[in-house]
């Protein structure tokens, strides 16, 4: 135990400024600052795979590793679209995702936002429209905000939340 | 033993038991052996196979012209590869089923199944496994004739009426769960048979992420064929263009610089790293140990961030194409890379013996869901699943390909088969493929980091082999017309690993499911495909 205690003293706090680029380093404080102003300082996520290639969500995954620390922002992750405020929704639909995608899109109480994460969820990225892939998340449930890249990085993807609570 | 000189034997064998062998070839698939058989015999060559002690690898199906099939079955045996053939009528498209002798083969012939219309007679379990609802029953998407854009549709219904296996009895209850699951994960359908807390059974449903990438995969060319292959499972991106490439490039026959080999294997051993630190730390935290999850994850981003700056993506995507690789180094990076490699290896020495000597971790991970070395055996399970039960196998040193076949590989080994020996096995990779990286970085070849594409002739065939951080990975290519793909096969490592999550849950609790799920991991996305 005391090993454990002592290597959490010597790690001490790495969680940065989004980058040491100090015009990102504003944009993580304003993202805390919209955040606390547009949802009242908690702004609640459920992230859908329609069929990603599973690369989207490993940068989902980094956004809460202690580097970028989303959650100090008032951003979170929730088990349940009941609890959400957006759906952070990746991949092309596959057609066998789109009744669940469009299920959870219900479920999720208005007034709500659908973020469309990687180059997947705008045209199919590289699975395109295909016998088993709808192409698009527009398609199947209204997009608010588009964030691309294949995968985006961590910080594209604070820059898009950002842009979604500026708008 | 040197490399096939098992094939008599076995092909004594195919005497004894009247398959009838009717070619064989070293070349034509280069570096495994291929043999053509006629149907009728399909099913009692998985006799002799299983008789011989071959570990089932991979099944897949190749329209060739308007009428026929060729089926191809992979086997392996003290890490040479076999490819046995048949052709098969499209008018009679009936084979018998090799899951009696090899219970791997079950989901990958439903799959055939479902994508070419092949029946497999004698099948233990003959209902529907890819297909959900976006085609209909009776259509089948790999067939020629199967427009790739199918009918086009926004309304794809729910496949509610799949007839999952029923328990019944005093107290026991069912729990569905997903595709969509709590967590951000891949979506999957699993439902439990339990009583109280303890699981009776469980059954996998999968198939939600299927995205056709075998039928999208036809008609390109090779660079874009290496594109599509990096996100077969985003995870294993360097290890699947790796096998995709190696494919191509054994049809086209041509040879890739030693630079460009050393780099792909140096990309590789980075791709595991990452992987095995994210899931380290994953696996501890799904049983409260949140500590561990916080330093892993930390470890796992200096690494990412590292990929990027030497090599310009976090996750190394489209570094490896077609012909060698994407991306260079010179010295100042070579250093930068050794750096982090001492960096990380102080760390995890500080850091592994707290996790082996914590005593909360060891009541979770000690005895939790046990894969016994028989039931891994009989499944034909690979990677870190195989290595935690007992099974001590791994391409990069049974099959060394280069540039593993100039180094020194180990690979660890235990036998409990439970999640904690899963664990070890990941921390002890991370060591190995730190020394396999010193080795590479300090004899890096000098020259080419790749050399131009040039397209084969129409029906040239290749087969890749790679091991990714998750186990084998297996590709399969024919070319058609004009350089471009006619044929395009990944084989995930998870198709041979899910069905042993099945098998290790039972008995344990209810709660301890995302630990077990985690520590196996399979991929849905390679799975699915
Ligand atoms: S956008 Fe790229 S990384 Fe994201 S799911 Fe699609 S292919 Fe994978």
């Amino acid at each position: 135990m005391l090993r454990i205690l002592n290597k959490i003293r010597k790690t001490g706090i790495v969680t940065e400024p989004v980058s040491k680029d100090p015009e990102l380093e504003a944009l993580g404080i304003e993202l805390k600052r919209l955040v606390d102003l547009r949802m009242r300082g908690s702004f609640a996520i459920r992230e859908v795979d329609s069929g990603s290639c599973n690369a989207c969500e490993l940068e989902v995954h980094a956004l809460n590793n202690p580097y970028y620390d989303i959650e100090r922002f008032g951003v979170h992750f929730v088990a349940s679209p009941r609890h959400a405020d957006a759906l952070l929704v990746t991949g092309p639909v596959s057609r066998h995702m789109a009744a669940a995608l469009k299920r959870t899109y219900d479920a999720t109480p208005a007034p709500k936002w659908v973020i469309a994460m990687g180059d997947c969820t705008i045209n199919g990225g590289e699975f395109g429209c295909n016998y088993a892939t709808i192409g698009a998340v527009e398609r199947v449930v209204p997009v608010d905000l588009v964030i691309p890249g294949c995968p985006p990085t961590p910080t594209v993807l604070m820059q898009g939340l950002l842009a979604l609570l500026q708008a | 033993m040197s490399r096939f000189d098992w094939l008599s034997e076995l092909l004594a064998r195919c005497e004894d038991e009247h398959v009838l062998v009717r070619h064989g070839s070293a070349t034509r698939l280069a570096l495994v052996h291929l043999l053509d058989i006629d149907h009728e015999d399909w099913g009692r060559f998985a006799e002799v196979a299983q008789q011989q002690g071959c570990r089932w690898v991979a099944l897949w199906a190749d329209q060739i012209d308007a009428d026929d099939f060729n089926i191809d079955v992979c086997f392996e045996y003290h890490g040479d590869y076999l490819v046995v053939r048949a052709p098969l009528a499209i008018r009679q498209p009936v084979l018998p089923s090799h899951t009696p002798w090899f219970p791997a083969a079950n989901r990958p012939e439903r799959h055939l199944q479902d994508m070419f219309g092949i029946a497999f007679s004698d099948h233990p379990d003959s209902r529907r496994w890819t297909r959900h609802q976006a085609w209909p029953e009776g259509q089948y998407p790999l067939r020629r004739d199967f427009p790739a854009g199918g009918e086009p549709t926004d309304d794809t219904p729910p496949d509610s009426a799949y007839p999952f296996f029923q328990a019944q009895g005093a107290g026991v209850y069912e729990i569905p769960v997903g595709p969509v699951h709590a967590g951000i994960i891949e979506p999957g359908h699993f439902r439990f048979q339990a009583v109280g807390e303890t699981v009776l059974n469980l059954e996998e449903r999968l198939g939600y992420v299927h995205k056709g990438i075998e039928k999208t995969a036809e008609g390109r060319d090779a660079a874009a064929a290496a594109r599509l292959a990096g996100r077969v499972s985003g995870d294993s991106t360097v290890a699947h263009s790796w096998a995709a490439c190696m494919a191509m490039e054994r049809a086209a026959r041509i040879g890739v610089p030693a630079r460009a080999l050393a780099l792909r294997a140096v990309l590789a051993e980075r791709e595991r790293v990452a992987n095995h630190l994210g899931d380290i730390g994953a696996i501890c935290n799904d049983v409260g140990f949140a500590f561990a999850l916080y330093q892993f994850s930390r470890l796992r981003e200096d690494w990412q961030r590292l990929n990027r700056t030497v090599f310009g993506h976090r996750l190394l995507m489209d570094r490896v194409i077609p012909g060698g690789v994407a991306a260079d180094i010179d010295a100042a990076q070579v250093d930068e890379l050794l750096r982090q490699h001492s960096t990380l290896q102080a760390e995890l020495d500080e850091l592994i013996p707290m996790l082996d000597d914590n005593p909360s971790l060891e009541d979770r991970l000690l005895g939790t869901g046990v894969l016994t070395t028989e039931t891994a055996a009989q499944l034909g399970v690979v990677g870190y699943v195989g290595k935690a039960s007992g099974i001590d196998y791994d391409l990069r040193r049974d099959h060394a390909y280069a540039p593993y076949h100039r180094l020194q590989v180990e690979s660890p080994l235990y036998h409990d088969g439970d999640v904690a020996s899963r664990l070890k096995v990941r921390a002890d990779e991370i060591g190995h493929a730190l020394n396999l990286m010193e080795q590479l970085l300090s004899g890096l070849p000098d020259g080419e980091t790749h050399i131009d594409w040039q397209a084969p002739a129409s029906n040239a065939e290749g087969l890749g082999l790679v091991e990714g951080w998750r186990g084998e990975i297996l590709c399969y290519v024919r070319f058609g017309e004009a350089g471009r793909v006619a044929r395009f096969f990944p084989r995930d490592p998870s198709w041979l690993n899910w069905p042993a999550l099945e098998q290790l849950i039972h008995g344990n609790i209810v709660p301890d499911f995302p630990v077990c799920n985690k520590s196996v991991n399979g991929s849905y996305s390679g799975h699915d495909l």
